[in-house]
C-alpha cells in the first residue's frame, strides 16, 4: 500500500497565507487587527517553544527579547530615522547576541534556578531601561506622526507591519520544524531527556542548548520591532511585561508542549478564548478567573495539550501533526 | 549624601527588612519542603491584606487581631490551594508545577479585582512614634517588626522542637524515607503548603498597616521575596529572614547613595549574580 505523506510545512504555511488574506478580502481593518496579534502570539510561542518544548529549559523571562527587539528598531527608526525593514533586521541580531552572552552563564544552571534567574534578567532589563536616557528612561519613546508619512500614512504602515508579522510568523515555524526534524533538534530532546547521559553519547550540552537560546530569542526581538513600530509608543512596562511572557508559556501548554503545531494551535485558542471573554459583559470581570480555570484543568488533565491530545487519541495523525 | 540621611533611612529599610524576610520565609518554605515554586505567593500576600482591609473597615475589628485571622484563613486557604492544584502534579517537572500555581495566581487577581477593583486602599492605623533628633520611628514599623521576630521564632521551635516539625523535615530531607517511618507525606506537604501560604498572608496583612495597596500589589513583594529567597538560599527559612534583613537594610541605604530609580536594577543584578556564583545562597554550604 502506498502511503501519501502530507507534508507539514507547505501545509501550515498555505494555511497562513489564506488566514492572513482574510481581512484583506473582506476589508476589514478590526479582523486585522486582531490576526496581528496572533500571528504575535505564535511567533512568541514557537520561540519559547524551542527552548522550552525541545530542550526542557522553562525560560520565564523570554520577553526580554520582545522587549530589546522593539526597542533597538524603535530607536533606530525615531532618533537615526531609518526606514522599519532595516531597523527590523539590525534590531535582531543586538538581540540575539545579547542572548548568548546572558546565555552562556545561565544556562549551566538547571530547573527552578534557570527559571528564576530568566526573571531577575527580565525585570533587570526593564528597570535599567527606565533609567537608561537614549532610549527615554521611565516615558519611553513615542513616533513623530510625521514618520509614518514615508510608508504612505499611519493606515498603509500598519498594513506593512501585518504582512512583516504575518513573514515572522512563518519564518519562526519553518524554523522550528526544521529544528525539530533535524539532528540538532535531537540533540536538544536528548539534553531535555537526560543531560548527563546526552553528554556521554557526544553531544556537547552547553554548545547546544545555547544555540537554542539564541534562535528562540531572534523571532521574538523580529515581533517586537514589528509590533511597537505599529503601536507608536515603547515605554519598558509594556516591552518587558512579565504577564505577558508567562502568557506564552501557557499558550505552549494549551496546544501541546514540544510540538511543532502546539503553539500554533495554542497561540489561536488562547486569544480567540480572551477577546470573547472580555467582549462578554457577563464575563468580563472574570476573563482572568476562568483564564487561571482553563489552565489549571489543562495542566492537571490534559497535560499533553490540544495537540498532544490529538496525537495520543488519533496515533495516525502523529505522521502528519509534528 | 550625609550621613544625617543614611541613619533614619537605613533604620527604615531594616524594620521593613523583617517583614520582607518573613514573606519570603513562605515562599522558601515551601520550596524547601516540596520544590515548587510557588507564583501564587505574589496574591496571596494581597489577600491577607484585603482581609484585615475588610475586617478593620467593615466589621471595625483592629488589624492586629485582623493577622490572627489572615494567619488562620491562610492555612486553611493553602491547604486548599495544595489539594487542588499542587497534589496531583507534586512528582512532575518544574514546569508543571510553576504554572499549576500560577493558574492559581491568575484565579485570585482575577477574583480580586472583580470584587475590590483596583482602587488603592489602605489601612488607616497610628500608633504614634518615637525618636530622637533626625531618627523618627513609627509605631506601626515596630509592631511589625515584633511580630515578624515572633512568628519567625515560632516557626522555628515549630520545625525543630514539635513531633510535626519534624515530621515535615523529614519529609523535605527525603520523601520515601519519611514515608517508610510511618510519616504521611501528603499531609505533611499539604500542611507546608498552608504554613507557607499563612506566612504570606500574615506578611500581606503587616504590609497593609504601613502602606496603601491594590490586588495587584503581591507581585513586587513576590519578586522581593524571589531576590530574598535566592540571598538566603532556596528552601531556607532562617536564611530567608536574614536575606528580608539584608534586602531591606541594602533598599534603605542605596536609596541615599544612589538615585532611587536605580535601587532595584542593583537588587536584580545581585539575584543573578548570587544565582551563579552561590546558588545556595549567601549563607548556604558550598555545593
Amino acid at each position: 500500500m502506498i502511503r501519501y505523506r502530507i507534508p507539514f510545512l507547505p501545509v501550515v504555511a498555505v494555511i497562513i497565507a489564506a488566514v492572513a488574506a482574510l481581512p484583506i478580502v473582506i476589508g476589514s481593518p478590526s479582523l486585522r487587527e486582531e490576526l496581528f496579534l496572533v500571528f504575535m502570539l505564535v511567533t512568541l510561542a514557537s520561540s519559547i517553544n524551542i527552548i522550552m518544548g525541545y530542550t526542557g529549559y522553562v525560560s520565564f523571562g523570554h520577553i526580554v527579547f520582545f522587549g530589546l527587539g522593539g526597542y533597538f528598531a524603535f530607536y533606530l527608526m525615531q532618533v537615526q530615522g531609518w526606514h522599519f525593514l532595516f531597523a527590523l533586521i539590525a534590531s535582531a541580531f543586538p538581540a540575539s547576541l545579547i542572548a548568548l552572552l546572558i546565555g552562556i552563564p545561565i544556562l549551566r544552571l538547571r530547573g527552578a534556578y534557570f527559571a528564576l534567574a530568566t526573571v531577575g534578567i527580565n525585570e533587570a532589563m526593564r528597570t535599567a531601561i527606565n533609567n537608561f536616557e537614549p532610549f527615554g528612561g521611565a516615558v519611553g519613546m513615542f513616533f513623530n506622526f510625521s514618520i509614518y508619512l514615508q510608508y504612505g500614512g499611519a493606515k498603509s504602515a500598519a498594513v506593512l507591519a501585518y504582512y512583516t508579522m504575518v513573514l515572522i510568523a512563518i519564518a519562526t515555524i519553518g524554523t522550528s520544524y526544521a529544528i525539530k526534524r533535524s539532528k540538532f533538534g535531537l540533540s536538544l530532546m536528548a539534553i531535555r531527556e537526560d543531560q548527563d547521559v546526552a553528554m556521554v553519547v557526544g553531544i556537547d550540552p552547553a554548545r547546544a542548548k545555547v544555540t537554542a537560546y539564541v534562535i528562540s530569542s531572534f523571532f521574538p526581538a523580529l515581533a517586537g520591532a514589528t509590533f511597537f513600530f505599529k503601536n507608536g509608543i515603547i515605554e519598558p512596562g509594556h516591552a518587558f511585561d512579565l504577564i505577558r511572557s508567562i502568557e506564552s508559556l501557557v499558550m505552549v501548554v494549551l496546544g501541546g508542549i514540544g510540538t511543532v503545531a502546539g503553539p500554533i494551535v495554542g497561540a489561536a485558542v488562547y486569544e480567540w478564548l480572551r477577546s470573547f471573554l472580555i467582549t462578554s459583559s457577563a464575563l468580563a470581570n472574570f476573563q482572568l478567573f476562568l483564564a487561571g480555570l482553563l489552565l489549571l484543568v489543562v495542566v492537571l488533565f490534559v497535560k499533553s495539550g490540544l495537540v498532544g491530545w490529538l496525537r495520543n487519541r488519533f496515533p495516525m495523525l502523529r505522521s502528519y501533526i509534528p | 549624601m550625609s550621613f544625617d540621611a543614611l541613619v533614619p533611612s537605613a533604620i527604615d529599610g531594616l524594620m521593613l527588612g523583617f517583614v520582607y524576610g518573613l514573606a519570603a520565609m513562605g515562599l522558601t518554605l515551601i520550596f524547601g519542603v516540596m520544590r515548587v515554586i510557588n507564583l501564587s505567593h505574589g496574591p496571596v500576600i494581597a489577600l491577607g491584606m484585603y482581609v484585615v482591609y475588610v475586617l478593620f473597615t467593615g466589621v471595625g475589628v483592629n488589624p492586629y487581631i485582623g493577622l490572627i485571622a489572615a494567619l488562620v484563613i491562610g492555612l486553611a486557604f493553602g491547604i486548599a490551594v495544595y489539594l487542588v492544584a499542587v497534589d496531583r502534579v507534586i512528582d512532575q517537572p518544574e514546569l508543571t508545577t510553576l504554572l499549576a500555581t500560577f493558574s492559581v495566581n491568575l484565579m485570585i487577581i482575577g477574583i480580586a479585582t472583580a470584587v475590590f477593583t483596583t482602587t488603592p486602599r489602605a489601612v488607616d492605623i497610628s500608633l504614634g512614634s518615637v525618636g530622637t533628633g533626625n531618627v523618627t520611628i513609627l509605631g506601626t514599623h515596630v509592631v511589625a517588626v515584633v511580630v515578624a521576630m515572633v512568628v519567625a521564632a515560632t516557626l522555628y521551635a515549630f520545625l525543630f522542637r514539635s513531633r510535626i516539625g519534624k515530621s515535615i523535615r523529614a519529609v523535605a530531607n527525603n520523601r520515601a524515607a519519611a514515608e517508610l517511618m510511618g510519616i504521611d507525606s501528603r499531609r505533611m506537604l499539604a500542611l507546608s503548603f498552608g504554613i507557607g501560604t499563612a506566612l504570606a498572608m500574615l506578611s500581606g496583612g503587616l504590609l497593609a498597616t504601613l502602606f496603601a495597596f491594590t490586588p495587584l500589589s503581591g507581585g513586587t513583594y513576590e519578586v522581593k521575596s524571589f531576590v530574598i529567597v535566592v540571598l538566603g538560599g532556596l528552601g531556607n527559612p532562617s536564611g530567608a529572614l536574614i536575606g528580608g534583613i539584608v534586602l531591606g537594610l541594602l533598599e534603605g541605604v542605596s536609596t541615599v547613595v544612589i538615585p532611587v530609580s536605580w535601587v532595584p536594577v542593583f537588587e536584580y543584578a545581585i539575584f543573578i549574580l548570587i544565582l551563579l556564583v552561590r546558588p545556595s545562597g549567601l549563607f548556604g554550604s558550598r555545593t
